[in-house]
């Protein structure tokens, strides 16, 4: 199990979670954060932890534990786009692919994706 | 029908080289760290080259280049410098085939559109930026009868610019044109998608640039990007891809204090009033085209019509029209000049298109047509090919909301003319936006209205040089295109003068 038992808004896939093992191994600490807009956007970006610099724009959505990495990864979206976002869960994947911004990965031949399910209305009424 | 031959195959108009180092300082150069990696082509999702991976010491390298280059063609007069970009665009024009044949095959875009616009719009950027550049007037401005106030443009130094995978050539040209016609000397990372038909480009070009006044480092963002916008030799850096990176290309250069243009994407309203419907003209069949640009370039266009707001007296009868359409569009082989949408442009962005349909679905959005990857079958069965796809829904909906970056168009309906401009507003963006009446004052009130950089009134993604393109909201910071985009890679230098004898008197 790579997850807490607790309800949560964002969940990983296990080749995520493999990933996320190879990436931390090379630069450490990691964090993601959801991009919107065009090209590589609307696709979770992950960097070495506070690469990114967070603000009073953006929300935490979670954060994750992965078996083998010491730290939990922070997962962020801006609050604006958290709104339209709210009523969904998300789990981060892995695909092959190519480009994504300044992301960790890119170079290893592969993208993080992010796939989504409505919450429950439990799930809804636990997480607000 | 034509069909052109793959690059490289019997009979093709252009061939891709096996290997493409980093262009610095006039040569060919091999990366630092001597790795390289593989460039498919999402048609077939075969490798057909494979790039130079550029790293820190490839940007410095390159950097120092384009600082050796730039006190020269900074001081170049505006004549020659408007001559080598005229020059570059008649190269372009004398080889257009063989480019639009290179860049088709490398993005997946049919070559029917890199023929008629991607290629044919850089030439005339270039030409463009040859001419706005030799019109540029500095001010003088007399402060008192003795004092005046001399105002130049000079070129801001070395500038970086990350350029995007969708439009690989006219992107490029959007920021090289005017950074080059304003003296400043570049260091451009192409996408790493779409890493290769610059190098086309440039074994055209290549002998008429001066050694250092454009450099060209292949790589990924992590590893080649991010040292580009980190470089503290940069003046300037102009980035087009998405809000968190964005985001962090603002924060490094807030660490140097330079300035950066961004395009971040949008979520565009096309928006059509019912007087659209009024008769079965041109205008109407007009109107409906203008529904279905939402698949030009598989719709892989930050200013993607990707939301369809359609007035609810015409509803019915304009949507049924507008899927009919849709129908009409064919998709196939990009190299074949009859196909009209090609294949998206990496696997990653197939399989993001794939899951956006699917929130979607789940979410209640009605599929109208498409929904569904397209199997192509023989060679193309290997590439990217997703069905132009209309869903109706609502516009809380997340593909009402996010950038889904393909050939997707979202359709809901107003009652009224607040409901239409509500509606196209309620949305994190502002790039581009649309708007179709028989009546100008109703166009002209909504384009006013709504809060985007661009609104196309009874057209759609037409991108003429003479036009500023930019975004609002989150869609970035500073415009593109238009003489304007000068001063977007100036500084302004002010010699204030005084022609008086008379000391000030205050010592």
């Amino acid at each position: 199990m790579n997850q807490p038992a607790r309800k949560q808004r964002v969940q990983l896939t296990e080749t995520a979670a493999e990933l996320l093992r190879g990436l931390a191994e090379q630069h450490g600490p990691l964090m993601f954060h959801q991009s919107g807009g065009c090209c590589d956007g609307s696709a979770p970006m992950c960097y070495p932890a506070g690469e990114f610099r967070t603000g009073s724009s953006d929300v935490l959505l979670g954060e994750l534990l992965v078996d083998g990495i010491p730290e939990s990864i922070e997962v962020w979206m801006s609050a604006a786009q958290f709104e339209y976002w709210r009523h969904t869960h998300l789990t981060i994947d892995v695909v092959p692919g190519r480009g994504s911004g300044f992301s960790l990965e890119a170079p290893e031949g592969v993208r993080f994706l992010i796939r989504s399910r409505l919450l429950t209305d439990e799930e809804l009424a636990a997480l607000g | 029908m034509a069909k052109y031959a793959a690059p490289g195959e019997p009979g093709s108009v252009v061939a891709y080289r096996s290997r493409y180092d980093h262009f610095i300082g006039g040569d060919y150069v091999a990366p630092a760290k001597g790795q390289y990696f593989e460039n498919p082509t999402p048609v077939t999702g075969q490798v057909f080259t494979e790039l130079a991976r550029g790293t820190g010491e490839d940007i410095d390298r390159a950097v120092s280049a384009a600082e050796g280059a730039a006190a020269s063609w900074g001081r170049t007069p505006v004549a020659e410098r408007a001559e080598l970009l005229n020059k570059i665009a008649d190269r372009i024009a004398q080889n257009l085939e063989a480019i639009a044949v290179a860049e088709a095959w490398e993005n997946g875009k049919p070559v029917r559109e890199t023929l008629a616009a991607d290629i044919p719009l850089a030439i005339d950027h270039f030409r463009y930026f040859a001419g706005a550049i030799r019109a540029q007037e500095g001010g003088i401005s007399e402060i008192d009868p003795e004092t005046i106030a001399y105002h130049f443009h000079e070129p801001l130094g070395v500038v970086g610019q990350i350029i995007p995978w969708n439009f690989p050539l006219l992107m490029a040209t959007w920021k090289l044109a005017p950074a080059l016609a304003a003296g400043n000397t570049v260091v451009l990372k192409p996408a790493e998608q779409t890493p290769a038909s610059i190098h086309v480009l440039l074994s055209f070009i290549a002998d008429l640039l001066p050694p250092g006044v454009l450099n060209v480092v292949n790589g990924f963002g992590v590893e080649a990007g991010k040292p580009l916008a980190q470089n503290s030799r940069i003046r300037k850096v102009a980035f087009t891809g998405e809000t968190t990176t964005g985001r962090l290309i603002m924060q490094y250069a807030s660490e140097n204090i330079i300035p950066v243009t961004l395009e971040l994407g949008g979520k565009s309203p096309n928006i059509f009033f019912a007087d659209v419907a009024d008769t079965q003209d041109a205008f109407y069949d007009k109107a409906q085209e203008g529904f279905t640009m939402f698949a030009l370039n598989q719709g892989e266009v930050c200013t993607c019509p990707s939301r369809a707001l359609v007035q609810s007296s015409i509803y019915d009868k304009f949507l049924g029209d507008a899927v009919e359409r849709v129908g009409t569009i064919k998709q196939g082989h990009p190299l074949d000049t009859e196909t009209t949408i090609g294949a998206q442009a990496s696997n990653d962005q197939f399989e993001k298109i794939l899951s956006y349909i699917d929130i979607g679905k789940q979410e209640g959005a009605k599929v109208l047509t498409g929904g569904e990857k397209a199997e192509l079958g023989g060679e193309l069965s290997g590439g990217y090919y997703i069905q132009p796809t209309v869903f109706e829904g609502d516009n809380k909906m997340r593909i009402f909301q996010e950038e889904i970056f393909g050939p997707v168009v979202a359709v809901t309906k107003f009652d009224d003319y607040d409901d239409a401009i509500k509606i196209a507003n309620d949305t994190l963006y502002g790039l581009g936006a649309g708007v179709w009446s028989r009546s100008g004052a109703t166009a002209y009130r909504a384009g006013r209205e709504i809060q985007a950089g661009r609104v196309w009134t009874n057209c759609y993604h037409a991108y003429p040089a003479h036009a500023a393109f930019g975004g609002y909201k989150q869609s970035g910071i500073g415009r593109e295109n238009h003489r304007m985009m000068l001063e977007h890679y100036q500084q302004t230098k002010n010699l204030l003068v005084s022609y008086a004898q008379q000391a000030q008197g205050l010592f």
